[in-house]
């Protein structure tokens, strides 16, 4: 397969994933907003809700230079949903995974584009005052909808070949990254020191935290008991039958890399298997002593070189004869 | 459903009316169908195949406007049909006429035989910008030159049929012929029961057994390849569609590099050779290093290694000075000299104002006829006298006087006319026509072709830049 094509692929699940991963993120931050919350820490962004967002997705910066002043829900939600000049919108994920769709079109169903393209239809005719005139819940609950409605379509029609490979492989690597960045955000907002862990909860925000990433009903039916920091990093990091814990994240991943590896990509499965390793081995005792915001910063580290292994060997590869060919010609 | 009473106007031929207004033979079976069917029924139709392609992406981008703007061609629900004599006789002109032109490419990058007899002009060959003087002396694999070829013909009576123009280059709109054919089957699945509609699907399968007859000797299985410019191009939808069809590679320009006088392309599994590159960008872009040095579409080195003949290029380069105008009054002439045989399809009347005797014609007739530049395309650079106001003539007949050799000029045509779906009513609109000819292991073509339609009354521009549809094309099997 082309390496652009297998970029492509690789970077329309990656968008429609972010793009359900944001709505999620707004929803939750969305409903907890109109309960009180506690200021932990005044002055710092993670101590109003409607920064978290902005933080988790590294955007806070973005976000300030597109809308000096103060922080307000509305703005955040514009910023976040459909501002096109942020690359990480929903209404730009949704384009992003469109348009490389568009290009690629021979690798895919039809129907999956004629699903990506319905989205983007009804998308690109959205104005914020209509969404809102819908109810911003119903909005996202449409995305994320649409995004299990892409998945579904995405497993039940295309060919097991490589291409799809490179489509679950995106998936899981923006998930994985996803939850790690939410699990590290949220925790340090719920915990701004690690001596706290143990202490008094909000049973709210541990819940929010988990309805993030679909994990609440999880939690009850494994645990059937009250939320503690403990287990939640048990469910999120080390559980291997939770759908978005990092531990099932890196199954798929180490087992996709398994089956696209041949002699001369071995390096991508070779990380992938000791980031799946240290999972797979992994006690949510040894990671609150080595500390989680240390313990999640190491893992997208390390989340990081993998991605750009896979880069080098499979999407977006430099060849020395092509650079010696592309030297005579700027000669 | 009521018929517009305009349908039987006797300006032009109509399709599926004789001038007494009864129903032609090869129409009957369509018009006893659509007797008992409502305006509703039909608008209905009409409004699932608007969103059908809008939803299918089946959308051609349009230049000058907002970027990214795309839009779906508009699709006539009403389909134009030939019968298998009229059928008969197009296959056969068309295929002819692609032989003698792929002969005369070959001829005039190697010997010249026909400037040689006298009989087309030096200046019109080596003299043409659009001569490629790199492609001198070159064989290419089965002297094919033209793979794909477009040929516009027009319909003027029962058996009437000239040749507008022929597509050399990158023809493109064979993938409106396909999905035509598939939404009329989706939507009117029991009229295909009750005629007999020559299939097409077997069009992608034609082409790459073409393409692949055509490989660099000893290459057993070759790899072949579409080469497109890109997503942003007005035709990548279709460039899209038949490499999906074909099941091979889109690839654009940065997919492959030149390496060891070999092509290849960038894959997951590392460097891979690609032996034919059927190919949708102009000769220009092609190759930085032997064209337009600042295209960033074609690949560096690749003329190079064409030329070396280790990869084969559809359609080859240079083919464009075999379908310009000036060359377009030669085709005739060049059926008789390469294939010693009789044109079966005629071109449209010419007359060369560079010869003074057709000059003074053309003169003296301005308010009748269409002049247009020889090396002029898209409708610039041209006259059409009798929608022209008297001071156009009379502005365009000093321009002619000044250079006359740069203007043909042509009679006005009466395009013949097809029932079209107008929303309300069912009236009579103009029509062209554009088979696909396939060469390669032969010339051939499936049984179908694009019709274009101009939507708008009266109009004879089918330009789907210009309000122009398209409609599905059935030949009835005898």
């Amino acid at each position: 397969m082309l390496s652009r094509v297998a970029n492509s692929l690789y970077w329309i699940s990656r968008h429609v994933e972010r793009a359900e991963n944001t709505a999620r993120m707004l929803d939750v931050t969305y409903r907890m907003s109109m309960l009180p919350y506690r200021v932990l820490e005044s002055g710092q962004a993670w101590s109003e809700p409607w920064a978290l967002p902005l933080v988790i997705s590294g955007l806070a910066t973005a976000y300030y230079e597109r809308y000096p002043g103060a922080l307000s829900p509305n703005k955040v939600l514009r910023f976040m949903v459909l501002d096109p000049l942020n690359p990480s919108s929903i209404y730009s994920c949704i384009h992003s995974a469109r348009e490389n769709a568009r290009t690629v079109r021979g690798a895919i169903t039809s129907e999956m584009y004629e699903d990506l393209n319905a989205l983007w239809l009804n998308l690109h005719t959205q104005s914020f005052e209509s969404i809102a005139a819908e109810g911003i819940s119903e909005f996202f609950d449409y995305i994320k909808m649409q995004s299990h409605q892409f998945r579904g379509v995405t497993i039940g029609t295309m060919l097991r070949d490589e291409g799809y490979h490179f489509i679950r492989l995106g998936t899981f690597i923006e998930r994985a990254d996803n939850t790690a960045r939410i699990l590290d955000v949220k925790y340090h907002t719920l915990l701004p020191s690690v001596s706290d862990v143990g202490g008094a909860v909000d049973y709210y925000q541990w819940g929010a935290l988990l309805r993030s990433v679909s994990a609440f009903d999880a939690y009850r039916k494994v645990y059937r008991d009250v939320i503690t920091p403990m287990r939640v990093i048990e469910l999120l990091v080390l559980r291997d039958d939770v759908p978005r814990s990092l531990h099932v994240c890196m199954n798929e991943i180490y087992q996709i890399l398994s089956g696209l590896a041949d002699a001369s990509s071995l390096e991508p499965e070779r990380l992938a298997g000791e980031l799946h390793a240290q999972l797979h081995y992994g006690r949510a005792e040894k990671i609150i002593t080595f500390g989680l915001h240390e313990y999640l910063m190491n893992f997208l580290d390390k989340l990081h070189s993998l991605n750009q292994e896979i880069n080098q060997h499979f999407l977006v590869p430099v060849y020395a004869q092509a650079q010696a060919q592309a030297q005579a010609v700027s000669r | 459903m009521d018929r517009d009473s305009s349908a039987a106007k006797p300006a032009f031929y109509n399709e599926m009316y004789q001038a007494d207004g009864s129903v032609r033979g090869h129409y009957a079976a369509y018009a006893e169908w659509l007797e008992d069917k409502r305006v509703e029924y039909l608008l209905q139709k009409q409004r699932e195949a608007d969103a059908l392609y809008t939803r299918l992406g089946i959308t051609f981008a349009v230049y000058g406007e907002e970027t990214g703007v795309e839009r779906a061609i508009p699709f006539d629900i009403i389909p134009r049909i030939l019968d298998a004599a009229a059928w008969s006789k197009i296959h056969d002109g068309a295929c002819q006429r692609v032989r003698a032109l792929n002969a005369f490419l070959r001829d005039i990058y190697h010997d010249q035989d026909i400037v040689r007899a006298g009989i087309v002009p030096p200046e019109y060959v080596t003299g043409n910008s659009l001569y490629r003087p790199e492609m001198r002396g070159f064989t290419v694999p089965g002297g094919v030159y033209v793979h794909v070829a477009g040929v516009d013909i027009v319909q003027t009576g029962g058996d009437e049929f000239f040749v507008l123009e022929d597509n050399l280059r990158t023809p493109s709109g064979v993938s409106y012929m396909l999905e035509n054919r598939n939404m009329m089957m989706r939507l009117f699945p029991e009229l295909f029961s009750r005629m007999s509609v020559a299939p097409i699907d077997h069009y992608a399968d034609l082409l790459l057994e073409n393409l692949r007859a055509v490989a660099p000797a000893g290459r057993t299985d070759p790899v072949v390849v579409v080469l497109t410019p890109g997503p942003y191009n007005s035709a990548y939808f279709e460039h899209a569609f038949l490499a999906q069809q074909m099941g091979v590679e889109l690839v654009e320009g940065q997919d492959l590099f030149v390496a060891d006088q070999q092509v290849h392309m960038r894959t997951t599994r590392g460097p891979k050779r690609v032996d034919v590159i059927y190919r949708r960008i102009d000769d220009d872009f092609l190759d930085p290093l032997a064209f337009r040095p600042d295209s960033v579409l074609g690949v560096a080195g690749l003329f190079s290694v064409y030329r070396a003949g280790n990869v084969t290029l559809a359609n080859a380069i240079g083919t464009g000075v075999a379908d310009d105008k000036s060359t377009y009054i030669y085709v005739p002439e060049m059926i008789r000299f390469y294939l010693g045989e009789e044109p079966i399809l005629q071109n449209v009347q010419t007359w060369q104002l560079r010869k003074p005797e057709e000059l003074g014609y053309v003169l003296s007739h301005l308010p009748e006829l269409v002049v247009k530049e020889v090396q002029g395309s898209g409708g610039y650079g041209m006259l059409v006298g009798p929608t022209a106001s008297r001071e156009q003539i009379a502005s365009f007949r000093r321009r002619i006087e000044a250079e006359p050799a740069k203007y043909i000029a042509q009679p006005t045509i009466a395009l013949s006319a097809c029932p079209t779906f107008c929303g309300s009513s069912i009236a009579a609109r103009h029509v062209d026509l554009r088979p696909y000819v396939l060469s390669g292991k032969a010339t051939t073509l499936v049984p179908g072709a694009l019709t274009r339609v101009a939507l708008r009354e009266g109009s004879l521009v089918v330009n789907s830049s210009q309000g122009g549809g398209t409609k599905d094309t059935w030949v009835l099997e005898q």
